[in-house]
């Protein structure tokens, strides 16, 4: 190995733990796999973010004991908002730092076979799925350095399986909890929805205080089979102090589609991927993505959609505010594979800045290897429209409240796209906060 | 009861440098219908956007008052929580914000904290208003202006009338590009707040609005002056003949000054 690098871990540690955990030797041998190709990969390369000074790697410990949230009635209140209580807890899985908590599935779904549980559970109950599809299809280890780190020392994240023909109408939501900064969140999250299933899932990234600091390396696969269909939503608060790396990848068969609707409003630095692969004929891929940017944080959207498949659909809509001395960089991506006829990429990506010192860089790219295809993208990055504030005020509206008005409706694409009323009026509050 | 007078003397504005509006004399007072009509790039909608606080158009001289309080001192929103409106010839696009939630926090701005408008209140009224103006139910829902057709933006700027109770309101060519029946619906609409604490200043370079709204008083606008005044007959005397004859009579030559025909 040609190693410089000293990582707080070694082979030893990760088959010790591994074994902890109870783990199958599939897994584990995943894990040191990874582990052993870490060095010779480099780190993933955000155009136009420089991320050689941020630390994704070095941690105190690789876990933490957290008391496990197993009782909905002792949560905190700021995690009691994110849940339905009225309508009854249906289908729910809290993490606390690395430890599992709560877990609910209704037993309408268990009969049908859809699998809910926590990552590691799955890896020992679920082996056979876990292991077909378990960062195969979607991310694989050996892309990037942080891949390579993510797959061997993963310790948290949950497991969704929907089977054939199942439609699940009820929302499915995990919420991840974090408070502790000595271990890292290394959290993955893997969604299979087999032959015409549908299914909506929604995961909150949640710091229960502003002071915790710490690494958070997350990422989440959906598989989406023949013709099945995936909504997720994801609204992450992290705190100030955590360096987020977070992947959220999709993988397409024949006519199967993927829609995301990301609220990406943590606080801290943060290099986000959302990539989406149009494999199957027929595929559709709809991404939406609303970010704030505050203080003195950088961050890194890159949107991806490739087009594999014949007749596949991409979309892609970023819409992001920035403040204060915020950097907020979007890249995205439309890329279409040769082979990939009659395909669609379109792609909008709007900033908004709110300060002088505030930094906002739009850049899309589409990329075509095809000649009968559609492709079209929009990008700007500006101030609140004077005009649009003079027709707000010229109703009796504030100025204040007239640009909050704008700025709400500037993020509204996303918002109005979360299924559960407690994450949609959280997201609704952390905008209201954050924007002030 | 309350009576109100919007007073307009001897205003001077100016667009990047360039006077359009040369001395505009005009007084409205509640329970009047003026109407300003003009060939086209006259200084209509300078003066609306003037008297509203437009942010591109900037007063050099002369004043306005609502009620003896100058109006040119106050911010924009201040104009209309004193009691202006303007129906805007262009009106902006609002993504993301619905019409429904725009006009609460329109009416709710004007009320003050604490004296919020009861929602079933508010939604009883604003489905009253767009019942009369035969507008879809759903556009309460629909961003504000966004995606919608001409007219449906001119009723919108009307339906907002209506929920705002205004005093004295100015309607910038709230006519162009509709119909014969959704005229007649916008100008019902218009008429239904006729009564003697509302004042209204209509501009057009139609007389085809004034067939359904009577106006009181009748002023045609030039080269950024008010040229002419009279009664409902100078209309009718514009629709018949042009602007020709108040060009010769008051010796205008400017070539970009002519009456189109809309489509
Ligand atoms: N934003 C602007 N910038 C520069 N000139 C303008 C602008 N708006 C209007 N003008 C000019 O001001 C004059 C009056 O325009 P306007 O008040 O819109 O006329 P009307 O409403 O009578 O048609 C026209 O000559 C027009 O070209
Ligand atoms: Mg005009």
């Amino acid at each position: 190995m040609t190693t410089q690098i000293q990582y707080p871990f070694d082979q030893g540690f990760i088959e010790s733990f591994s074994s902890q955990n109870g783990e199958p030797n599939w897994f584990k041998e995943r894990r040191i796999d990874a582990f052993t190709k870490m060095d010779q990969i480099p780190m993933p390369k955000p155009d136009k973010t420089k991320i050689t000074n941020w630390n994704f790697i070095e941690f105190k410990q690789h876990s933490v004991n957290s008391a496990p949230f197993s009782n909905v009635e002792e949560l905190p209140e700021s995690l009691r908002r994110l849940i339905d209580l009225e309508g009854g807890i249906k289908n729910l899985y809290i993490q606390h730092n690395q430890t599992a908590g709560f877990l609910s599935l209704t037993d309408e779904l268990k009969d049908q076979g859809v699998i809910f549980t926590d990552l590691i559970t799955a890896v020992k109950n679920h082996g056979e799925l876990v292991e077909k599809y378990f960062m195969t299809k979607g991310v694989k280890p050996d892309e990037h350095r942080l891949a390579a780190f993510h797959a061997a020392l993963v310790n948290g994240g949950a497991f969704l399986y929907i089977p054939k023909n199942v439609q699940v109408t009820e929302p499915i939501q995990s919420i991840f909890v974090h408070d502790n900064g000595d271990a890292p969140l290394i959290n993955h999250v893997l969604i299979v929805a087999d032959e015409n299933s549908s299914v909506t899932y929604v995961e909150n990234y949640i710091s229960l205080n502003d002071q915790t600091t710490g690494i958070a390396n997350i990422i989440t696969e959906v598989i989406a089979l023949s013709n099945s269909r995936v909504r997720v939503g994801a609204v992450d608060t992290l705190a100030k102090g955590v360096t987020t790396y977070v992947n959220r990848r999709g993988y397409t068969d024949r006519d199967a589609q993927i829609e995301w609707a990301l609220g990406m409003m943590n606080d801290g630095h943060t290099i986000s991927e959302n990539e989406t692969n149009l494999i199957g004929e027929g595929s559709v891929c709809d991404t939406k993505t609303v970010v704030i940017g505050r203080g003195e944080q950088i961050q890194n959207f890159t949107t991806e959609v490739r087009h594999f498949g014949k007749n596949t659909e991409g979309t892609i809509l970023k819409h992001g505010v920035v403040k204060d001395r915020a950097t907020t960089v979007f890249n995205g991506i439309g890329k279409i594979e040769h082979g990939a006829t009659k395909s669609n990429a379109q792609q909008e990506s709007r900033v908004l800045m709110l300060s002088e010192k505030a930094r906002g860089d739009a850049n899309p790219i589409l990329l075509i290897d095809e000649d009968d295809v559609l492709a079209g993208h929009a990008a700007s990055v500006g101030r609140v429209d004077p005009i649009q504030l003079y027709y707000l005020m010229s109703r009796g509206i504030p100025r204040e409240e007239a640009e909050r008005l704008i700025i709400h409706g500037f993020l509204e694409p996303v918002v109005s796209q979360l299924p559960i009323e407690g994450v949609k009026k959280q997201l609704i509050e952390v905008i209201e906060r954050k924007v002030q | 009861m309350a009576n109100t007078t919007l007073t307009i003397k001897d205003l001077h504005v100016a667009i990047d440098g360039k006077e359009i509006l040369k001395g505009v004399n005009l007084e409205i007072k509640s329970g009047e219908f003026h109407a300003v009509m003009g060939p086209n790039g006259t200084g209509k909608s300078t003066l609306a956007s003037a008297i509203m606080g437009h942010p591109k158009y900037e007063v050099t001289k002369g004043s306005v008052t609502l009620d003896g309080k100058d109006v040119l001192e106050m911010e924009v929103d201040e104009r209309a929580r004193a009691g202006l409106f303007l129906a805007m010839q262009y009106p902006s696009e609002i993504s993301g914000v619905t019409n429904s939630d725009f006009l609460r926090s329109a009416i709710n701005a004007t009320r003050g904290e604490g004296n919020e408008i009861p929602l079933m209140k508010f939604i009883k009224k604003m489905d009253e208003k767009m019942e009369l103006l035969d507008i879809d139910l759903n556009m309460a829902q629909r961003y504000v202006n966004e995606g919608f057709s001409g007219g449906e933006k001119k009723r919108n700027e009307i339906l907002q009338l209506l929920m705002l109770d205004p005093k004295i309101a100015i309607l910038d060519e709230i006519d162009s590009g509709l119909d014969i029946d959704a005229l007649k619906v916008v100008a019902k609409g218009i008429n239904s707040m006729r009564n003697s604490e509302f004042g209204c200043l209509i501009i057009t370079h139609y007389q085809r609005l004034l067939n359904y709204i009577t106006p009181d008083y009748v002023h045609v606008m030039m080269q950024g002056r008010i040229v002419k005044s009279g009664g409902p007959e100078l209309a009718r005397r514009l629709e018949a003949e042009g602007y020709d004859w108040i060009k010769k009579e008051l010796g205008i030559e400017d070539e970009t000054v002519e009456v189109e025909q809309e489509a």
